[in-house]
């Protein structure tokens, strides 16, 4: 599955990074603690988080996620979308908290 | 081929920029894709602890055809009890930095897991010294 059909599916919305629309999905990962991510998230997976700062893109980037999901109608801080756009990392957003968010990704990318 | 980066404390903005530039390097050359992954955890992780937890320091990845070995050297309070650090959910991160969603004190684990050979030496007061080595052929 594409960034931008979970984006569709979920009713997401896109703060930055629509380049990076048409990244595969190989999973998701949630966590705010960002060695928790830096460790344990897979390349291609979609990172549900609150954490909104600039160091949010440094990890994604780092670790090849595909996108991120800010939850709870958490927007990303100005520089974080600037350097989203640059790396072509989708940033996207829910008023939806973690666990619900978290819960209908799992049902789409294993049942759909 | 030695690639050198300074690295100032309490500069989260560009927390992880020399690590970046170092996988980049990675892939240009070709080092295997499992290999760039563990050596990018074990780099971000030491240059984010000088940037939450140091004054300043100093990053120098030595790449050789066979092998990367990274020295991360900083001045900054050191670590008074390295195996207590190196325990998994130990942190001394100031609750400002805790807020960013760093000190879940996974950073030393992270490095320990990633590389082949490490080495960390410090004297409190005056900074702490983070080497590592990772080797170019798969793990067996
Ligand atoms: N360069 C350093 N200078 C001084 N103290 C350090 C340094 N690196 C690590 N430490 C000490 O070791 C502790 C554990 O480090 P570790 O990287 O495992 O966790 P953390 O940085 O606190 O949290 P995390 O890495 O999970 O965000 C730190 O909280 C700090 O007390
Ligand atoms: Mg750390």
């Amino acid at each position: 599955m594409k960034v931008k059909e979970i984006v569709e599916k979920l009713g997401l919305q896109i703060y930055a990074g629509h380049q990076g629309l048409e990244k595969e999905i190989s999973g998701g990962y949630c966590a705010d603690l960002l060695s928790d991510v830096m460790g344990n998230s897979k390349q291609g997976m979609v990172w549900i988080t609150l954490q909104n700062h600039k160091n949010v893109i440094a990890v994604a980037s780092l670790k090849d996620l595909s996108a991120v999901i800010l939850v709870n109608g958490t927007k990303p801080h100005v520089d974080t979308a600037e350097q989203a756009q640059a790396e072509n990392i989708p940033i996207l957003g829910t008023s939806a908290g973690a666990f619900e968010t978290a819960g209908k990704l799992w049902h789409l990318l294993n049942y759909i | 081929m030695e690639l050198k980066f300074h690295i100032m404390g309490g500069d989260f903005s560009n927390a992880g920029s020399a690590s970046s530039e170092i996988k980049r390097v990675l892939k240009q050359i070709n080092v295997p894709s499992d290999i760039i992954k563990s050596i990018v955890v074990a780099l971000y992780e030491a240059e984010v602890n000088i940037v939450a937890h140091a004054y300043e320091g100093d990053m120098v990845v030595d790449v050789q055809p066979d092998r990367l070995i990274a020295v991360l050297s900083d001045k900054g309070p050191g670590i008074p009890d390295i195996e207590l650090a190196m325990q998994e959910g130990y942190s001394t991160a100031s609750p400002k930095v805790r807020e960013m969603g760093f000190g879940a004190g996974m950073g030393l684990p992270n490095i320990q897991k990633n590389t082949d050979i490490l080495n960390i030496s410090s004297t409190p007061g005056e900074g702490t010294k983070v080497s590592f080595t990772v080797f170019f052929k798969p793990k067996s």
